[in-house]
């Protein structure tokens, strides 16, 4: 089968070697193109490496403030309800500084798509713990590991979501071909919940963070199959019906 | 068109929906609540969004990305509220995009209270915001100016690419007043090369700080701003001709000042008034001709004398300032013909 | 044909994903030589690769892709 880089990628990314950023930027492009839609489509960036995507990514897009992507989005959507609008957003910012539109958006069934990277912790910034920072986990800000008592317990972004009755919510990671390609299916559904209107869709993907985690390329790929995994389950969480 | 007797929060908010803005998004407090709620039933009627946002925080994130579309979009708040959307106004202005933000400002820091101020001219003035960028911020004074300058606000936004404020306070959009407002007109969203609405085949749009794809980003900023600057200073002067002492003052302290003026004259003061109306900039320009002035007074509801400063600025410091100040205590024509009575006979101390 | 095609050499960061992941271990990085961006490019045995995009779905810098050629080319 022929494989092409989406025209949307159309130009070397700026992440780190081995960062999951670059899959998840291809692959929301590839669904996208795939979907004929990568012509109306409308994005709200995140801050943090997320924000590295505009530079390299080819949709119409607005960089929005630190957290606010949500927002910004819900914007375009209640402006241009025929366009496919999705946020694409980091842990830190969807999460943590940005929990509120997150969780907001959600609350009013907005009929977006999030595309949310959680690689555990504040990526552009140098490593920093994140909401989603695993217990015990070493951090720039948690050097002898998160402390669950002081800090909080990672954060399970689909049981919060889950009650606040979503069209879709889905966690995928990119640890082989296998699960890349289930996490590319996930993207595709959440935009088909967003293209038929059924409402709010999110997508968590497990993303290595090489640099800031002191491993190689592959060892973080094989410490979120071992360590992430088992805190973070993947898989479909919510279905609406006809997805 | 026929006059109708409004508040001023409604006015301005049906004169937004006139000029074609069909997205709202914002969050209740007092003194601008009623903004608000006429959206909420108005811009149904009209199929427009009115989105009462979890916060002023996601509300100018919602406005950032309807004016990305290219829609007119406005939002309203106070003071409290207005200082959470700095860094969204910084972020809108950063990426050149045409907005109206409303300021009714009610007195105090902190919590503060809901009754009448002037002290977030700073804020709104100099810009809350990280950064180097402006705010076009015009005072209105009356329940009519507020409407006619959320009309002029768009237009002026779309034409430099910039957020426009419009910095109201207590009095002038809780009074009713006859009003005339705006015809109805249809706002087009496409008509904007750069307004969002997916690449189709062409080159995608990305809508972020312009620094990042301008190489001489420096020299453009300096330039945009000082070309409005230049061309776009408002204001009223009132028997300013002769006049040795010229009252300054803007929003409800202008109609204050205008009564004050009136009285002085006809005890024969040679006083007169400048009423700024657009704040930034600053109308310098009203302070050249004024071949008889010996001092001003700056009449603002603040108690810091927020304006005294760029009153200073313009004049050129070259007469003293005199200022009349209100906080939590507020003045009234009496007072201010009192201030005027001590600044001419030397009782009173000067600002600058 | 369908054949591997490293269409972007000088995207290649050798965070070895592709080189892990091929089901043939027809990839591998170059020994004597590095790229634009300073590292040793993925390169393909021929030999052994059958082309079934494996490493174009891991690679996260779009080094690879599946093209028709035509002949040997």
């Amino acid at each position: 089968m022929l494989k092409t880089i989406p025209k949307a990628c159309f130009i070397d990314n700026k992440y780190c070697p081995g960062c999951g950023h670059g899959i998840a930027n291809r692959l929301v492009a590839e669904v996208l193109e795939e979907m004929g839609r990568d012509g109306d489509a409308l994005a709200a960036i995140a801050v943090g490496c997320a924000s590295l995507m505009p530079d390299t990514f080819g949709i119409d897009c607005v960089q929005a403030q630190h957290g606010r992507a949500a927002a910004v989005a819900v914007g375009m959507k209640r402006c241009r309800p025929d366009k496919l609008v999705f946020t694409y957003q980091g842990d830190g910012d969807a999460l943590a500084i940005g929990f509120s539109e997150t969780m907001y958006a959600a609350v009013r069934h907005e009929n977006i798509t999030v595309i949310f990277v959680n690689n555990g912790n504040f990526g552009m910034t140098g490593g920093q713990m994140a909401p989603t920072t695993l217990e015990g986990q070493r951090t720039t800000t948690s050097p002898r590991g998160r402390d669950v008592r002081t800090t909080g317990d990672p954060m399970n972004i689909m049981e919060l979501l889950k009650p606040l009755d979503p069209a879709y919510l889905a966690r995928g990671s990119m640890t082989s071909n296998a699960e890349i390609l289930k996490t590319k299916k996930y993207i595709r559904t959440a935009f088909e919940a967003q293209e038929r209107g059924v409402g709010y869709s999110f997508v968590e993907i497990l993303s290595p963070c090489p640099t800031n985690w002191g491993l190689s390329a592959m060892d973080a790929v094989a410490r979120i199959r071992a360590e992430v995994v088992p805190v973070y389950p993947l898989g479909e969480f919510v279905k609406k019906e006809g997805l | 068109m026929a006059r109708q007797l409004m508040k001023g929060n409604e006015a301005v908010a049906e004169a937004a929906v006139r000029a074609g803005c069909r997205f709202f998004a914002g969050y209740p407090i007092t003194p601008q609540s009623e903004v608000l709620e006429y959206l909420s039933k108005r811009m149904g009627e009209v199929g427009g969004t009115f989105l009462q946002s979890e916060s002023e925080l996601a509300g100018i994130s919602m406005i950032y990305g309807a004016a990305a579309c290219g829609f007119r979009a406005f939002t309203s708040s106070s003071g409290p509220g207005y200082s959470l959307m700095q860094e969204g106004i910084s972020y809108i202005a950063s990426a050149e995009l045409p907005c109206l933000l409303l300021d009714v400002q009610r007195y105090g820091s902190g919590l503060g209270d809901i009754f009448i101020g002037q002290s977030d001219y700073w804020q709104c003035v100099k810009n809350g915001g990280h950064g180097d960028y402006r705010s076009i911020v015009y005072a209105p004074n009356s329940v009519q100016e507020i409407a006619d300058l959320a009309v002029l606000g768009f237009e002026k936004a779309e034409e430099y690419r910039n957020p426009v404020t419009l910095l109201s306070d207590a009095s002038i959009s809780q009074m009713m007043e006859p009003v005339e407002l705006p015809e109805m007109r249809e706002h087009d969203p496409d008509q904007f090369d750069w307004a969002l609405k997916g690449k189709g085949t062409g080159e995608s749009k990305r809508h972020t700080s312009v620094m990042y794809y301008m190489s001489d980003y420096d020299t453009y900023i300096q330039s945009k701003y000082r070309e409005i600057e230049g061309k776009e200073q408002r204001w009223e002067s009132f028997q300013t001709e002769d006049a040795e002492l010229v009252l300054v003052a803007y929003g409800i302290s202008s109609r204050i000042c205008a009564e004050a003026v009136a009285l002085s004259r006809a005890r024969g003061r040679r006083v007169g008034l400048i009423r700024p109306i657009s704040l930034y900039p600053f109308p310098v320009k009203a302070f050249e001709p004024l071949p008889c002035v010996k001092a001003y007074l700056t009449v603002e509801m603040s108690k810091l004398a927020q304006m005294a400063e760029d009153v200073a600025l313009a004049s050129g410091m070259k007469h003293p300032i005199y200022t009349k100040t209100g906080g939590t205590a507020l003045y009234d024509s009496a007072e201010v013909c009192g201030e005027i009575e001590a600044v001419l006979s030397g009782e009173a101390k000067e600002a600058f | 044909m369908e054949k591997l095609v490293i269409r972007h050499e000088d995207w290649c960061k050798n965070c070895e994903f592709c080189i892990r992941s091929c089901p043939k271990g027809a990839l591998s990085a170059a020994e004597n030589r590095i790229n634009a961006k300073g590292y040793p490019p993925v390169q393909v045995d021929y030999e052994k690769c059958i082309a079934c995009g494996v490493c174009f779905n891991v690679c996260p810098d779009y080094v690879f892709e599946i093209a028709e050629v035509s002949g040997n080319g």
